[in-house]
């Protein structure tokens, strides 16, 4: 065991099992795949999901002889974009760096990465958990290049490992957060909300399951009296953000109870195992790497000048935490509406393109109330992914005036819904499927004639004095007509008949 | 064109094959143009004297016959459409680390045995573009690692101009290929001298470009930061010629640089006037004469100098203080840099694949036997020199010391406008005087290593023989100003009258 990780106070002589105050420490590390055309150091295309293996390649992502690295400006202006949407510093000095290690999906034998001087450094992350605001540093964001990846599989004469180059060289950023995380929760609402900030800035699709953005953490434990401190342990193959809230989870438990027995932490790598819900050891600090990490002389130093910093910035949108607090301030949504209304950006740009800028706030809250309701409703059965909704903002546009004018009900309206079909304005679909408020008097005159006929006893008590049984014949009268009078309308008339006979 | 034009220029007309392959690339440019000589005749010629002389020379790994056939017939073709451009028709030998698709490039490591590029180097497709011929991929020792072509895995390069010699390395292939008239020109690669110091052996010109000057896509990496391609030829407009023909930006190599390439040949050879340095201020480093240096070699470089004060050249003293300091630093920085460059040779892809029970033996397997002594020597020091706790010992302060090599120069080039020296401290040494003793072997570049850590142009230029074997004086610029050192190895090389001097196959 490695004694020095763990510093005990024999003095203080803890009982295990004794009640001790602990803090959890934790610092992730985010891989995040660049949402670029072409690979990071070669004209590759970047999107090699429906290719063959190891053809989404060339000399350069094949690591062959003689081939030379070029440095792929989008991923680097994504990457700053980053950065700046981070709060990060944009030192005047960046390189590249190679980091030596030998395995089969590393066709170089080295990765180009960025060692002591990143493209980005020291910002922050502002995200909501439980409720509370917090802020935890950034340490750093910089460029990397993926590897590609291993096939192990049966074949007749035993087990065989199949290379797969295609994701070799794609682009990546490594965005290392300060260990300022308090608990697995906070850990899981810190990579929600980084996630979020990509997807709005366009840096990456943020996908977990395709391997899109990927998460290792370091988690440590110590007592608040300081008396007892384990070593850092760095916990890997976590897939999905629960998978991170577990294994943190499982990793908080298992530090304390160490050190509550009088045990050591020692300095670790551990692997998460989903299906048996543990971390299993991997690699000590023994077994660590050298990584022999030197400058890359094949690729002159990052051009980060304050002309493409500039540029850069200009690109910055309204990120999710400023467009949640607007929206909640200029249309009185409340803070959950808000939240789930900017969660994703195409969601929060479609509802803003389809009230458009003059927007009552009661019109606002009607908009955030179809999207929140009966979209993602809609959305949902449907199986669409959370940024895509059912309908496209000028559907979306079509249908609220057409709601405000009183075109369609709202019940017609949620009936009309499920059938709209792509680029179909509901007005049209509403026609198509004769779902239009009716402005034949006749027929709605007939329904309340049917409607009185039908309800004696409610007749009877409106005009005892009880006038809320009015409502029972509205929405008897609505039903006769398939939803689609307007209901003012009905009510006027029913009004008229009633008062009128009475 | 006619034939006129040909007896016009001053060419003559050549007739016997040995004529033809003693022609130089300019010569050769205006017979062929002026249709007396085919390319296909000339390429007949240089095949032909591959097959007298490599029996005893061993210049090649591989010789690219129905390749040069096939280049040649498509070079005539297109002289006699008119559309001919300086390198066209020309045969060239290629170092075996410049990567062809139509010939193995082996970079002569039993780990790269066969194996073929899917793709060329620029410098390649530079010339096939403009219609070279190419006759062969020439020895070198493996992965350019060597002074000597002795650690070459297919056998080694001899001497032309005494066989139980080595022709100098890396590059002795197309530096011995050239001697040998066993090709017009040549181009090799220069880390530490690997061009200059095979040329001065070989008595050929060679010219390390200002690094950066060359693109170095598709030449099979030693050490990245130093690697530069260069000429080798047996006129100083040779390889005008040649570095004109290859030089220039190239948005595969970001390291290769966006300056114009100024028209080289257009500064040398018998068009740009009489031999003239005045006005011309040439440094004499003191620190350029070392322990060890042969008294013939300082004899002939002195006499070389003092040809070039005679030639107007106005000589300075200057001082390189950090010269004696260039040798051990390179042998950190090129070594550390080989061993990341070398390892992609894992037998996973291509090339030696030794299969074992576990990954692990697999890896140690191919590379044990796939590697020579010497590159598995540099590997070893390179990947110490990075090792966690040494790197800031060695790597960074080497790097510390590459840049007060990099000042002094700079310093040097405010007085003068070029530097002359040896090229190396002896001649050619004899087969094996130096495989057992790995520092005496790199003693041998110590002359030539300060360019490439400074990253300047340097050009070897014959000036003389010391025991009947070529003496080489080196000339070294300003980065970027290959122009001077052409300029002042023609001039000298023009005045000499001894320079057309062959070996004595």
């Amino acid at each position: 065991m490695a004694v020095e990780a763990v510093r005990v106070d024999p003095a203080a002589g803890i009982a295990p099992g004794s009640a001790l105050e602990f803090e959890t420490v934790i610092g992730l590390e985010v891989h995040a795949q660049l949402l670029t055309r072409s690979k990071m150091y070669c004209g590759c295309l970047a999107d090699y999901a429906d290719a063959p293996p190891n053809t989404a390649t060339c000399p350069v992502c094949l690591g062959l002889p003689g081939a030379l690295p070029v440095a792929n400006r989008a991923a680097i202006e994504l990457a700053l974009l980053t950065g700046l949407s981070l709060g990060c510093r944009i030192p005047g000095y960046n390189k590249l760096d190679r980091k030596n290690y030998v395995y089969p999906d590393l066709p170089k034998g080295y990765q180009i990465s960025q060692y002591d001087l990143p493209l980005c450094a020291g910002g922050a992350l502002t995200f909501v958990s439980g409720g509370v605001t917090r802020t935890a540093g950034i340490t750093r964001v910089h460029v990397e290049e993926d590897t590609g990846r291993l096939v192990h599989r049966s074949e007749v004469g035993g087990e065989v490992s199949l290379v797969d180059l295609n994701r070799s060289g794609v682009p990546l950023m490594e965005i290392v957060g300060d260990p300022d995380l308090r608990s697995p929760e906070e850990a899981k609402d810190y990579l929600i909300a980084l996630r979020q900030i990509l997807r709005y800035i366009g840096a990456s699709t943020g996908n977990m399951e395709e391997g899109a953005f990927r998460c290792d953490a370091n988690i440590s434990t110590r007592t608040r009296d300081g008396v007892l401190v384990g070593s850092k342990v760095e916990v890997k193959n976590m897939n999905s953000f629960r998978a991170v809230e577990r294994a943190l989870r499982f990793e908080e438990t298992r530090q304390r109870a160490a050190l509550s027995a009088g045990e050591a932490v020692p300095q670790e790598t551990r692997g998460w195992v989903e299906d048996r819900g543990v971390t299993v050891s991997q690699r000590t600090k023994e077994q660590a790497h050298d990584y022999r990490y030197f400058p890359e002389p094949d690729l002159p130093p990052l051009d980060a000048d304050a002309a493409m910093v500039a540029t850069v910035r200009a690109r910055l949108p309204e990120l999710p935490l400023a467009r949640r607090a607007r929206f909640a301030a200029a249309f009185g949504l409340g803070e959950g509406d808000a939240a789930l209304l900017t969660a994703e950006r195409e969601i929060a740009d479609t509802f803003e393109a389809a009230i458009g800028p003059e927007a009552t706030p009661g019109e606002a809250r009607a908009a955030a109330n179809w999207i929140l309701n009966d979209l993602m409703g809609l959305q949902g059965q449907r199986g669409l992914p959370p940024h895509v909704l059912p309908l496209s903002a000028d559907q979306l546009r079509d249908l609220l005036s057409a709601l405000a004018g009183g075109e369609m009900t709202a019940r017609a309206a949620k009936e009309l819904l499920p059938q709209v079909e792509p680029e179909e304005l509901p007005r049209a679909a509403a026609a198509r499927l004769n779902l239009l408020s009716l402005d034949d008097t006749g027929v709605v005159d007939a329904a309340v004639a049917e409607t009185l006929a039908a309800f004696p006893a409610a007749v009877a008590d409106y005009r005892a004095g009880k006038k809320a049984a009015i409502g029972r014949l509205i929405g008897e009268t609505m039903k006769r007509t398939g939803g689609r009078a307007r209901p003012d309308d009905v009510r006027r008339r029913l009004q008229a008949a009633l008062d009128a006979d009475g | 064109m006619s034939g006129q034009d040909g007896a016009r220029t001053g060419a003559g007309r050549a007739t016997t094959a040995s004529d033809l392959t003693a022609l130089t690339a300019a010569e050769a440019r205006r017979h062929l143009d002026a249709r007396d000589v085919s390319a296909a005749e000339l390429t007949e010629a240089h095949l032909a004297r591959i097959d007298a002389v490599e029996g005893r020379v061993h210049s090649y790994i591989t010789v690219m016959a129905e390749v040069a056939r096939a280049q040649a017939t498509a070079g005539d073709a297109r002289i006699a459409r008119g559309e001919a451009a300086p390198m066209t028709g020309v045969p060239v030998a290629l170092k075996d680390n410049l990567c062809t698709v139509d010939a193995p490039t082996t970079a002569a490591s039993r780990i790269l045995a066969g194996y073929r590029s899917p793709y060329d180097a620029t410098v390649v497709s530079r010339l096939r573009d403009q219609g070279a011929v190419f006759l062969g991929k020439a020895n070198t020792d493996e992965f350019a690692m060597g002074s000597s072509t002795e650690w070459s895995a297919f056998g080694a390069t001899r001497n032309p101009w005494r066989l139980s010699h080595v022709p100098g390395g890396s590059s002795g292939g197309p530096a011995a290929a050239v001697a040998a008239d066993e090709a017009v020109v040549a181009l090799g690669s220069d880390t530490g001298g690997s061009v200059r110091q095979p040329a001065g052996f070989c008595g050929v010109v060679g010219l390390k470009p200002t690094y950066g000057r060359v693109s170095r896509y598709g030449l099979i990496a030693f050490a990245s930061s130093l690697d530069q391609i260069g000429p080798f030829a047996r006129t100083v407009e040779d390889a005008a010629i040649l570095l004109g023909a290859v030089a220039g930006h190239d948005p595969l190599d970001s390291t290769s640089a966006p300056e114009a390439v100024p028209d080289f040949a257009a500064m040398v050879g018998p068009g740009a006037g009489e031999p003239d340095l005045r006005g011309v201020r040439l440094g004499v480093a003191r620190e350029y004469t070392i322990e060890g240096m042969e008294p013939g070699v300082q004899a002939a470089v002195d006499a070389a100098i003092a040809r070039l004060a005679e030639l107007g050249a106005e000589l300075v003293e200057v001082s390189l203080p950090h010269t004696e300091y260039a040798l051990a630093t390179y042998y950190i920085t090129a070594p550390a840099e080989a061993s990341a460059n070398l390892a992609r040779y894992d037998g996973v892809r291509f090339g030696l694949s030794v299969q074992a029970p576990t990954l692990r033996e697999t890896y140690e397997r191919t590379r044990g036997e796939g590697f020579g002594p010497e590159v598995k020597r540099r590997i070893m020091l390179g990947t110490y020199a990075l090792s966690s706790g040494y790197y800031d010992a060695y790597y960074v302060k080497a790097q510390k010391v590459r840049t007060l090599v990099r000042r002094d120069f700079d310093e040097a080039f405010e007085r003068v406008d070029a530097i002359v020296c040896p090229t190396s401290p002896t001649v050619a040494f004899a087969f094996g005087a130096r495989t057992d003793d790995p520092y005496q072997m790199y003693l041998s570049d110590v002359f030539t290593i300060p360019a490439n850590m400074a990253g300047i142009p340097g050009i070897a230029v014959p000036c003389g023989f010391a025991d009947g074997l070529p003496v080489s004086l080196q000339v070294l610029g300003p980065a970027f100003d290959e122009g001077i050192v052409l300029r002042v190895a023609d001039a000298y090389e023009r005045s000499e009258t001894w320079t057309g001097q062959r070996p004595p196959l």
